[in-house]
């Protein structure tokens, strides 16, 4: 026992399992999806190998492409307005949350997390009740404070369908940024904020000029996983509007969108290559989105470190 | 001690890994009829088990919106079931060209069964059949007998009658939404609507063959026709009508809060289940009184055969039974709204399902406009159609703007 | 503390307002389900937001749904699944993110990349594929292949996670533990893996509620009645009893109340995890 052995035995003791399920059902199908892109697939069935014709169809043949675009300008509106409207919800509640001697603050954080938890099959099914014209519980309640003639069929009409639903996204996980801004909050030493406060700083100077600016990476970390998120959805869109995303793919984002390329809607038959390709350009979105992050604006933030 | 956790940890990985569900013998049965599965559970397998007892059958559906994906993924990975309910036309067909469904032809049942029926689940040439033909549905519109009784109204035979009726319960129901219809959903605006309404302006069959062998175009008068009607029936749908769902719609006329509902036969079953009042139904109303009336007459469902199957005998000891008058009684009768196409003859109990039924002998039947090669394009003209109407109805398309964008997937 | 609370440098009503009412907005869904689900029919569609009186008060929604289904089954099988892919998630995971953060080898920073790949692409992507696998090794319809499936899906958040928080372990304890000749494997059970709870709670939980919730491989690799998820069996019924809303509203509440308990479990672990990040 005495003598350690030369092959370090023990690291591949630790990689080996998680590596092999994560190789086996993770990193291996995706690869051989990316693989698939560069096929085209006979009536037959038969797969003939096709180099980069699928992505360029993709992108310039009309049929394609249009749908394409569509649901890619979308998904950056529907990102938009997470990043404008989730991340400064999460960023104030953090705020409140972690102001020192604040009663309940326990209590408030468990609740306002709750919808994180729930499934979208609940949520897509709950909101579409609530904003139902028939159900009458938001044109009741708009009328109740006089405001009955705002109401409107916000999830049936194209240019309301889709900020609707990214609004429904952003009450399920505004939890999310509030939860990681909150642990970065309390994080940072008292002594810093007592020391301002002996010398009169106001609550909103303190949060203004002391703590945000040590935030900062907290909130470059939490404007990445929401892009990441926002490009990968998809459950929330299918659960209230189909996979047609309707009406007349006003909702349609990258998600819906490859959904149908790969399985097919409703006259169209899905092409595992085309849904594939779909797919590929998904995860390159997203490699540049985090490139983005990792190399312009991380290296710009001082990271605070203790 | 602690480095045992691993090991323990990985032996109860492996051992889950070794516990495996055992595959019966039993047939399985892939549908999209949630609705149906206490029907067949209790009905319809009892009905076949006792006349072939030994062998067991399970009805395992998926919900309509996931049917078509998940079983083809299921088809592909080899887990699918032993029968397949068929989708009509050319998504079938697809899945017979892949080989993931067994060819029919000498099956005894299919002499129960005539060319027209059998034309949704044949190659375009009619030499193979892939599935056996159960049910076809037909399109019109249901209303409330009581309302129209105490408003004094009488189905409409004619299109300006219609438009009269629904202006006297718009006016004069105290609240009551003349047409029970939303387009938040898309489907029911062109498989409820358009293809309904829409025969009596193109002829039926002749305007679909035509659009077929490439003789018309959508942008035709008679193809616009029925948008341009489509467009003037906004005003006759509840408030917020673009956000009102297909449930929805059910709700509202199953509660009595609307006098009109434009169906397919088999909402019939459900309202029966759950509405309080007295219910009839008229077809799609023609152009002026006399004119010829033509329905649609959709084949619909059909059940097939996965190749892949290890109890093919069994299998086609069922696809047998559902060729038989038995079933076709049981089916017709429990399953309220679904007609059965083989060549028996059978007595259909429900009042509304047997008026429906009866257009059938004064008017022309055809099938859904685009079901039959025409979907084969590049595009999805199904969804085309589907936004066309949603588009027609919430006014942010005029009739000719939305024919002329379907005619253009169409033409690619 | 106490000169703090004497005077507070904020405004504490104002505070409790705003906080107020986004609890109120995170609620108010959830509470409309709740009431509505012990309502009668008619009561449902009439006053909407109302609660259940004596008149109105009806569990005919959960007779129906409960009638219809095991439940037990149902939840027996996303427990089983969800806890089993979460005890192996951590593990594995902490396995990972200690050999990439504490050991220097070859390919150390390709393995880390690699990793991550599973971050940035869904899984769902590679459904075919992974179907294909499943079958070829003759899982499917097991708890097994969602569990697989769900291991490998959680890992790269849980390595990335983790691994921020194992490389904060002070290098003094772990020195110590090598002078006095302890294994590489007691370091890290009886020294790492106890230090980094708080973190495994925030993995677990945020590993745990995409399993739950999940709809897509229950569909596609378990579908059998027998292996069923909740989350599967609800979607099911919706889809079955689209305007029975008395149904409807039953199974969802049936949906959430586990998901909240198995939350009020986690949550006091989760907000030390978070926390805890910065070793006071």
């Amino acid at each position: 026992m005495a003598s350690r052995s030369r092959f370090p035995w023990h690291i591949l003791v630790f990689i080996l399992p998680g590596f092999i399920i994560y190789t086996l059902f993770s990193a291996w199908p995706l690869l051989d999806t990316m693989f698939l892109s560069l096929f085209k697939q006979a009536s037959s069935g038969e797969r003939v190998f096709s180099g980069l014709a699928n992505y360029q169809e993709l992108l310039s043949d009309p049929h394609l492409s249009e749908g394409f675009w569509n649901a890619l300008w979308n998904n950056f509106k529907f990102f938009l307005v997470h990043v404008l409207v989730q991340n400064p919800i999460g960023l104030l509640l953090a705020a409140l949350l972690s102001l020192k001697g604040l009663h309940g603050a326990k209590t408030y954080r468990t609740l306002i997390f709750i919808p994180t938890l729930l499934s979208v099959v609940v949520i897509g099914f709950t909101w579409q009740l609530i904003l139902s014209p028939l159900w009458g519980i938001t044109p009741n309640f708009l009328k109740s404070i006089g405001l009955g003639t705002w109401f409107q069929p916000w999830l049936g009409q194209e240019h309301t369908a889709l900020l609707t639903l990214a609004l429904i996204s952003v009450w399920q996980f505004v939890g999310v940024p509030m939860m990681l801004i909150y642990a970065s909050l309390i994080a940072i030493p008292d002594e810093l904020i007592d020391a301002a406060r002996v010398d009169g700083a106001s609550a909103m100077r303190i949060f203004w000029q002391i703590k945000l600016p040590l935030i900062v990476p907290t909130l470059g970390l939490v404007t990445i996983l929401t892009f990441i998120g926002n490009f990968n959805a998809f459950d929330l869109i299918y659960a209230v509007k189909g996979v047609l995303a309707g009406p007349n793919f006003s909702t349609d984002i990258l998600g819906s969108y490859f959904y149908r390329t790969f399985f097919g809607a409703q006259s169209s038959l899905g092409s595992p290559t085309m849904g594939a390709t779909v797919a590929t350009v998904m995860f390159l979105i997203i490699l540049m989105g985090v490139m983005i992050y990792f190399y312009v604006v991380q290296r710009r933030i001082h990271r605070y470190q203790l | 001690m602690r480095e045992s956790l691993l090991k323990i940890s990985l032996v109860a990985l492996v051992g889950i890994l070794g516990a495996q569900a055992v595959q019966a013998g039993d047939l399985s049965i892939e549908s999209w009829r949630v609705d149906d599965q206490e029907l067949w559970e209790k009905d319809l397998i009892p009905a076949f088990e006792k006349a072939h007892p030994g062998i067991k059958v399970k009805f395992a559906p998926t919900a309509p919106t996931e049917y078509n994906a998940s079983l083809n993924t299921r088809l592909t990975g080899g887990t699918a079931g032993d029968l397949i309910t068929c989708r009509p036309f050319d998504v079938s067909l697809e899945l017979f060209n892949k080989k993931q469904l067994a060819d029919l032809n000498d099956l005894e049942g299919m002499k129960n069964y005539s060319d027209v029926a059998k034309s949704a689940w044949s190659t375009d040439d009619g030499k193979s059949t892939f599935c056996v033909p159960m049910a076809s549905v037909i399109h019109g519109f249901l209303y409330n007998k009581d309302i129209f009784d105490k408003l004094g109204l009488k189905p409409p035979a004619t299109e300006e009658e219609f438009f009269k009726l629904l202006e006297t319960i718009k006016t004069k129901g105290e609240g009551i939404t003349p047409l029970a219809l939303g387009t938040n959903d898309g489907w029911e605006m062109h498989q409820v609507v358009y293809t309904s309404i829409g025969p009596n302006y193109w002829k039926g069959e002749e305007g679909r063959k035509a659009l077929v062998t490439k003789d018309a175009k959508l942008t035709d008068a008679q193809f616009v026709a029925p948008y341009e009607q489509m467009a003037k029936w906004a005003p006759y749908m509840g408030e917020g009508y673009k956000a009102q769902t297909y449930g929805d719609s059910q709700n509202l006329f199953s509660l009595g809060k609307a006098a009109i509902y434009p169906a397919g036969s088999w909402d019939i079953a459900f309202f029966n289940k759950d509405a309080e009042f007295k219910m009839g139904a008229f077809k799609a109303p023609v152009a002026k009184a006399g004119d010829q009336c033509y329905i649609s007459d959709h084949n619909d469902m059909a059940m097939g055969m996965n190749p892949a199957s290890k109890n093919q005998a069994d299998a086609k000891v069922f696809l047998n039974w559902l060729a038989s008058k038995e079933f076709a009684e049981l089916y017709a009768n429990k399953v309220t709204g679904f007609f059965p196409l083989a060549n028996h003859d059978i007595k259909i109990e429900d009042p509304v399902a047997a008026e429906m039924v009866s257009w059938r002998k004064d008017c022309k039947s055809t099938i859904r406009l685009n079901a039959q090669i025409l979907n084969r394009g590049k595009d999805d003209l199904e969804a085309a159609f589907w936004n066309a109407g949603q588009s027609v109805v919430n006014g942010t398309a005029k009739p000719a703007e939305a024919a002329a964008k379907v005619q253009e997937i169409l033409a690619k | 503390m106490i000169l703090a609370k004497a005077k507070q440098p904020f405004n504490v009503i104002a505070v409790h307002i705003v906080l107020l009412t986004y609890t109120f907005i995170a609620l108010f869904p959830v509470f409309i389900i709740l009431v509505n689900a012990f309502k009668s029919r008619k009561a449902i569609f009439n006053s909407p937001l109302a609660l259940p009186n004596a008149d109105t008060f009806s569990t005919i929604g959960f007779e129906k749904v409960l009638s219809k289904a095991d439940f037990l089954l149902l939840f027996g099988n996303s427990l089983l699944v969800t806890v089993v892919s979460l005890f192996f998630i951590i593990l594995f995971g902490a396995m990972l993110a200690w050999a990439l953060s504490e050991y220097k080898f070859t390919g150390r920073t390709l393995l880390g990349l690699f990793m991550a790949i599973g971050i940035m692409i869904p899984i769902r992507l590679g459904t075919v594929s992974i179907l294909e696998i499943v079958v070829a090794l003759n899982l499917v319809n097991t708890r097994t292949a969602l569990i697989l499936v769900y291991i490998a899906q959680g890992l790269p958040m849980a390595i990335f996670i983790l691994n921020e928080y194992m490389s904060q372990i002070p290098k003094e304890l772990k020195e110590a533990a090598r002078c006095d000749d302890v294994s590489e494997y007691q370091i890290f059970f009886s020294i790492i893996l106890p230090l980094a709870r708080p973190a495994i709670a925030t993995v677990a939980v945020f590993s745990m509620i995409p399993i739950w919730n999940d709809l897509w491989f229950p569909l596609i690799l378990a579908p059998g009645e027998s292996t069923r998820t909740v989350t599967l069996g609800i979607q099911q019924f919706i889809g079955q009893f689209v305007t029975d809303w008395n149904a409807v509203l039953a199974s969802l509440t049936l949906a959430v109340i586990p998901i909240l308990l198995l939350y009020v479990f986690f949550s006091k672990q989760l907000i030390r995890g978070l926390t805890a990040g910065a070793v006071k």
